[in-house]
């Protein structure tokens, strides 16, 4: 009797934990969890990296880097994620400002780089299969276009998520989840800035220098 | 109870803007300074190797190793800049999941390279046509 008694009595006054989760604000890990998410997709690229780093040496009697790659283009390229970059920021800052309609010029003048930047790397690819230079052609050109296709895919869904977004502000305005999603939106256009540094020094530049 | 849970969120309410109005959306330090010194910085990190590989002004070796040094400056100027990144974002969780996948894809690649590099070395014998019977 006198032992259920004192282990009733530990259960009463031992509590480690709470009964109840404490409220957290709507969407308050989002940002980490969409971090989390990022880190993820740095690992696809690392895998594709990888893949190019070891076959991007087997041209298979094809063309090399230094036949194929045109740096002009690959700048003017370069300059347009770039400048998308900042327009992007200056988008946050306008949004920090709560100044709605600045928000959703600057976002669309970033989606209008972007375009500008997939426009051109598809001009690149249709130049590079004309030429005969096709996925197929070599282990070198398959890595090739996995690793640069797959980065402007996902510049690609990127203009999309801005098309949404700025729909999104123009129907509920600069709320809390909007602001939160401008948020998410700038880190995966910010990382998608980074692997392109990736691509253009790894795949660009060092095939020049081959 | 209350008392427990007085001391479990004390360390939450010391740190004053925790529930503020917008502490998870609005990173307080995106400025328009931070923003243009990352720009301006990229530009030249960009400009300066694509000059040395397009001109060839110098050897193969130092081009190389000034290629790859402004590519890691410039990830690190997007991560602090654009991307907001230090020690103190969500509690440092941020930078302890960057710091892991940047393990992880130094693991990833510098393996691959490394094992496929000896893999082609130690084949080479294999395709040397002389020693076919």
């Amino acid at each position: 009797m006198t032992a259920t008694a004192s282990a009733a009595q530990d259960t009463a006054t031992r509590i480690y934990h709470h009964e109840t989760e404490h409220a957290h604000p709507e969407g308050s890990s989002t940002l980490l969890g969409f971090w989390i998410y990022l880190m993820s997709d740095c690992l696809i690229f690392a895998v594709l990296f990888a893949t190019y780093g070891v076959l991007g040496g087997n041209y298979a009697a094809g063309p090399a880097p230094k036949d194929l790659f045109e740096l002009p283009l690959v700048a003017l390229n370069t300059s347009m994620l770039l400048l998308s970059s900042i327009t992007y920021g200056f988008a946050v800052i306008a949004m920090q400002n709560r100044n709605r309609r600045s928000t959703q010029t600057w976002l669309l003048i970033t989606a209008l780089f972007g375009l500008a930047f997939i426009s051109i790397e598809l001009f690149e690819f249709s130049e590079l299969i004309h030429e005969g230079a096709t996925p197929q052609r070599s282990a070198f050109l398959s890595s090739f276009f996995t690793l640069v296709g797959t980065h402007g895919l996902h510049v690609s869904f990127g203009i999309v998520w801005i098309f949404t977004l700025v729909t999104q502000i123009a129907k509920h305005g600069l709320v809390e989840a909007n602001r939160r999603r401008l948020m998410c939106l700038s880190m995966f256009w910010h990382f998608l800035d980074v692997v392109w540094i990736g691509v253009f020094t790894f795949v660009y530049l060092m095939g020049m220098l081959r | 109870m209350s008392a427990e849970e007085h001391v479990m969120d004390a360390p939450r309410d010391s740190h004053g803007d925790t529930h503020g109005d917008h502490h998870d959306t609005a990173p307080a330090h995106a400025t328009l300074g931070g923003y243009m010194k990352g720009f301006i910085l990229s530009v030249i990190l960009t400009a300066i190797p694509f000059y040395l590989v397009m001109t060839g002004t110098l050897d193969k070796h130092t081009t190389v190793g000034i290629v790859m040094a402004m590519a890691v400056i410039q990830i690190v100027v997007h991560m602090i800049y654009f991307l907001h990144m230090d020690a103190r974002s969500e509690g440092g969780w941020n930078l302890l999941s960057l710091i892991f996948t940047i393990i992880v894809v130094a693991i990833t690649l510098a393996g691959s390279l490394w094992v496929m590099y000896h893999l082609n070395v130690n084949m080479m014998p294999q395709h040397d046509m002389s020693q076919l019977p």
